[in-house]
């Protein structure tokens, strides 16, 4: 129940919002906000012990139950992993936007966005059904846009958010069609009952592509590469946002799910090579970009990125675990999916400090570009603290959380290689040696934010705002976090034995013994072993690196503006545009004879060849009834009417042809013994003659039109084909006997209908619904007509529709 | 025997519906087009005639009349048509 709450509370609270706002204008919005992740926090944290001790919480509403779609909340150890951060980062980042947005802003429109998020994440990590999941997942993505874009007055906030949007929202599309492959696979959408019948899902054909489109789905999500481009475009949000949405939570919303799906897809080879490859690559791309930035907040994005890729990565090393099932070996391997929680958790607590620093720098000097910053140690010393915990945790160095976590992630890729799967005995050796290298460029990126921030000399005539130190309040969130960050460093095993462990348990269910897979981590082993070398190594090549950092900046310029993801995604989307809509403008060519043509040609195709591939072209004369030769020389004249109406040069030719074709059928229908349609066929006629004479007083004359050769040839094949089409069609009905016809019935119509015209029974009587709505019509039609001719503007008058 | 003299009429009032359209369609002139019609419309009215005595019934008398009342309005409408320019005509011209 509470589960269900804290998932209701954020988006209860969200519409509480304007009425608060306009009653307590004084008060700034977010100190009633922040009420909201606080109690959640204490909430959740109160079940940190049963969850510990290996208990879930279920419960299940009814939504819609006839497609198997239910809200089933499940909090197990990995979903409290991630709803403590959510509401904890959320508090906390509440906490510092009462500092860091003042009451001049749009507070309104701010909180409820973030509430919404808050809300929507929550229900992405406690979800157990998959829709449920979509559902929140896609919800994620609309309220990041709506934050991204929250200065909707800059161009390149707009820019940044429908960005944002485009990538995430398509693989958010790809994933919900892997959820409907794996329904049709399993046939649940709750994420315990497939895994529960996992043989029945890995022998279905449909296996490997759901992977793959979750992974897209993931991958998207959280900045995988080549997905990454959005987040650092994102970074025109406000700080906070940043700070929450696209370093701590929804960026991991992808981290969770591949950890959901773990024991799903894990132990695939595809899945391996997906999730550890990418997130390797993510990792060194992420790295190597971020050292080149000059915007600290668009540094702290590739930073994002190369984490999430290293996160990502561990992942996929771990799931190698599940490959051969539970021996003493494989457990292992399971290391590196402990390594990539805790790192999780690492990197919201630097992570998000990192950025409130960066938000108080801006906020207090004007810019967070690194060409105009320097020297501020002295004017900002508490900020600057910041800066240096929180770096040397991201760069890996020791009394530092971050240490710990890039220790277990070289152990890790080092295990990797002497595994004797998936071909890793080959090309294993690349994930120490890459895993090294961008933990070099880690480091040097995160030298370059304390450095180039606050040493050196400082620049008063290029800042905007005389520098100080930022406001009491500002500085209680990012303190808590380095709190964390060297709480964590110290006492590492309470996190853990109460947080990590139970996620283990629900990333490896079949696995029995959780202890196992517990490792105890120590700062300090009491030996030097090869990971230790490796920090060294990159100590040692980072300093220096950074040195003579002038000297190897140029090759970032080797890669030509014109040849990035970013350029090439542009390309992209300007040249679809730019090719629908020619495409568009090609069909959709305003004249009227195209798109004949294309109905026509449709209809030909569509039917003619229907009635071609089913065979049901026949025709058989041997029940045709004698023809009258009166009756051939009136056929005759019709055709020769109708010939000419195509020839004739003047409208009234044109008419008068047509009134003979009409009065031919009036013929025709008396031949056929109907009366009553000759009768009104007769006078039906000759109003229409008198209309179309009626009409000619504002009709140009007819005038012989210049047509292409080729273009006459299509009209008249096609008209042609049409024709054909109607008459063989009609000919094979002829011979259509599967049903008795039920003209037999009417024809008792005086007794019972009381009337011995026939016709005139079925339309007053039998069908007289038809008849009724005709008058309908009819009455329509004259409506229409006169308010055409009445409601005509006045010469100058306006025009009526635009009124 | 009386059967084949009507059948004979009947083709023959069809060649002449026949010749009446070669004049509507070659005219030269509206007039010629205008008469030729009419000429059809009296044609047809003989042929339902003769057609409802081949059938036997009275059924066609009324379709007899209404194309007679409707081939007279009709070549007056394009009568008119090609004196004024127009069918109907309103008392003030706007």
């Amino acid at each position: 129940m509470i589960v269900v709450l804290s998932i209701v509370l954020p988006f209860l609270a969200a519409a509480l919002i304007p009425f608060i706002y306009s009653r307590f204008k004084k008060v700034h919005l977010g100190w009633f906000v922040l009420v909201v992740p606080v109690v959640l926090f204490s909430i959740l944290a109160t079940y940190i012990p049963r969850v510990a001790n290996g208990e879930v919480f279920v419960k299940t509403f009814e939504w819609i139950p006839s497609f198997g779609i239910n809200i089933t909340t499940y909090l197990d150890g990995l979903s409290m992993i991630f709803s403590l951060l959510i509401t904890g980062v959320g508090s906390l980042v509440i906490l510092y936007s009462i500092f860091y947005l003042s009451t001049k802003e749009s507070l309104h429109h701010f909180y409820c966005y973030l509430l919404l998020f808050m809300g929507a994440m929550l229900g992405v990590v406690l979800s157990d059904n998959l829709m449920v999941l979509y559902v929140f997942w896609e919800l994620t993505s609309v309220s990041s846009f709506l934050l991204i874009a929250f200065w909707h007055h800059r161009k390149a906030s707009r820019a940044g958010a429908r960005k944002a949007m485009t990538i995430t929202v398509s693989g958010g599309v790809a994933m919900l069609a892997g959820f409907l492959m794996l329904y049709v696979a399993s046939g649940t959408f709750s994420i315990r009952e497939i895994v529960a019948n996992l043989d029945v899902v890995q022998s279905s054909a449909y296996f490997v592509p759901a992977m793959c489109l979750v992974l897209l789905g993931a991958f998207t999500k959280s900045a995988q590469f080549p997905f990454h481009i959005w987040l650092p475009d994102a970074m025109e949000a406000p700080t906070p946002v940043s700070a929450y949405l696209h370093s701590a939570t929804m960026v991991k919303a992808g981290i969770y799910l591949v950890a959901r799906t773990t024991p799903i897809f894990g132990g695939h080879e595809v899945w391996f090579w997906a999730v550890s490859g990418v997130g390797l690559l993510t990792l060194f791309w992420g790295s190597f970009n971020a050292v080149k930035q000059f915007d600290l907040k668009a540094l702290l994005a590739y930073s994002t990125i190369s984490q999430l890729g290293l996160i990502m990565c561990l992942f996929g090393l771990g799931s190698a675990a599940l490959h051969s099932g539970y021996s003493t070996e494989s457990v292992i391997y399971t290391q590196a999916t402990f390594a990539a929680l805790f790192h999780l958790i690492n990197h919201s607590t630097f992570k998000g400090a990192l950025f409130m620093m960066v938000g108080i720098v801006d906020h207090e000097v004007g810019t967070r570009d690194i060409r105009r910053l320097g020297g501020l140690m002295s004017l900002m010393p508490f900020t600057f603290t910041i800066a240096v915990i929180g770096s040397a945790s991201m760069a890996g160095l020791p009394p530092f959380n971050g240490f710990l976590s890039k220790e277990m992630f070289f152990t890790a890729t080092l295990k990797i290689t002497e595994l004797d799967l998936f071909s890793l005995n080959s090309i294993g050796v690349l994930f120490p040696i890459i895993a090294w290298v961008a933990s070099i460029f880690t480091f040097i990126y995160c030298v370059i934010i304390v450095m180039r921030t606050f040493f050196g000399k400082i620049q008063p005539d290029r800042l905007e705002k005389p520098p100080h130190e930022a406001p009491f309040g500002m500085l209680i969130s990012p303190y808590i976090l380095i709190a964390f960050v060297v709480g964590i460093f110290i006492f590492p095993n309470v996190l853990g034995h109460y947080i990590l462990s139970p996620a283990m348990a629900s990333i490896y269910p079949m696995f029995p013994s959780v202890e196992d897979m517990t490792p105890h981590i120590a700062a300090w082993h009491g030996y030097i072993n090869t990971e230790l070398i490796m920090t060294a190594g990159v100590i040692l090549l980072g300093v220096l690196l950074y040195r003579v950092l002038k000297k190897w900046r140029p090759i970032y310029q080797l890669i030509p503006p014109s040849f990035t993801l970013n350029a090439l995604y542009e390309r992209v989307i300007t040249s679809s545009e730019n090719v629908s809509g020619r495409a568009t403008n090609r069909y959709m060519n305003g004249n009227l004879t195209y798109y004949f043509v294309y109905i026509y040609v449709f209809f030909v195709a569509l039917l003619a060849g229907y009635m071609i591939y089913a065979d049901a072209f026949s025709w058989n004369p041997s029940k045709d009834s004698v023809i009258e030769p009166y009756e051939l020389v009136l056929v005759f004249v019709m055709i020769m009417a109708a010939v000419a109406i195509i020839f004739a040069k003047q409208r009234i030719t044109v008419v008068l042809l047509n009134g003979v074709l009409g009065y031919s059928v009036a013929f025709f229908f008396v031949v056929f013994r109907a009366p009553d349609l000759a009768l009104t066929q007769l006078v039906v006629e000759s109003v229409t003659t008198a209309l179309f004479l009626l009409s000619f007083k504002y009709l140009p004359k007819l005038k012989n039109e210049y047509i292409s050769k080729s273009w006459r040839f299509a009209k008249i094949t096609i008209s042609i084909a049409v024709g054909a089409t109607v008459t063989l069609i009609g000919l094979a009905v002829m011979n259509y006997d599967r049903f008795e016809p039920i003209s037999k019935y009417f024809e008792d119509s005086y007794n019972l209908a009381g009337g011995q015209n026939i016709v005139n029974t079925i339309l007053g009587d039998f069908r007289a619904f038809d008849t009724m709505l005709e008058v309908v019509v009819l009455f329509i039609a004259g409506l229409g007509i006169y308010t055409l001719i009445k409601l005509k503007a006045k010469k100058g008058d306006a025009d009526v529709e635009s009124k | 025997m009386i059967d084949l003299i009507l059948k004979t009429a009947l083709v023959l009032f069809m060649l002449a519906i026949a010749l009446s359209l070669y004049r509507v369609i070659k005219g030269p002139s509206l007039p010629d087009r205008a008469i030729a019609l009419d000429t059809i419309g009296v044609n047809l009215i003989s042929a339902i005639a003769i057609v409802s005595i081949v059938l036997n019934t009275k059924a066609f008398l009324e379709a007899i009349l209404i194309l007679g009342i409707l081939a007279f309005i009709g070549t007056i409408a394009f009568s008119k048509y090609i004196e004024r320019g127009v069918i109907v005509e309103r008392k003030s011209a706007d």
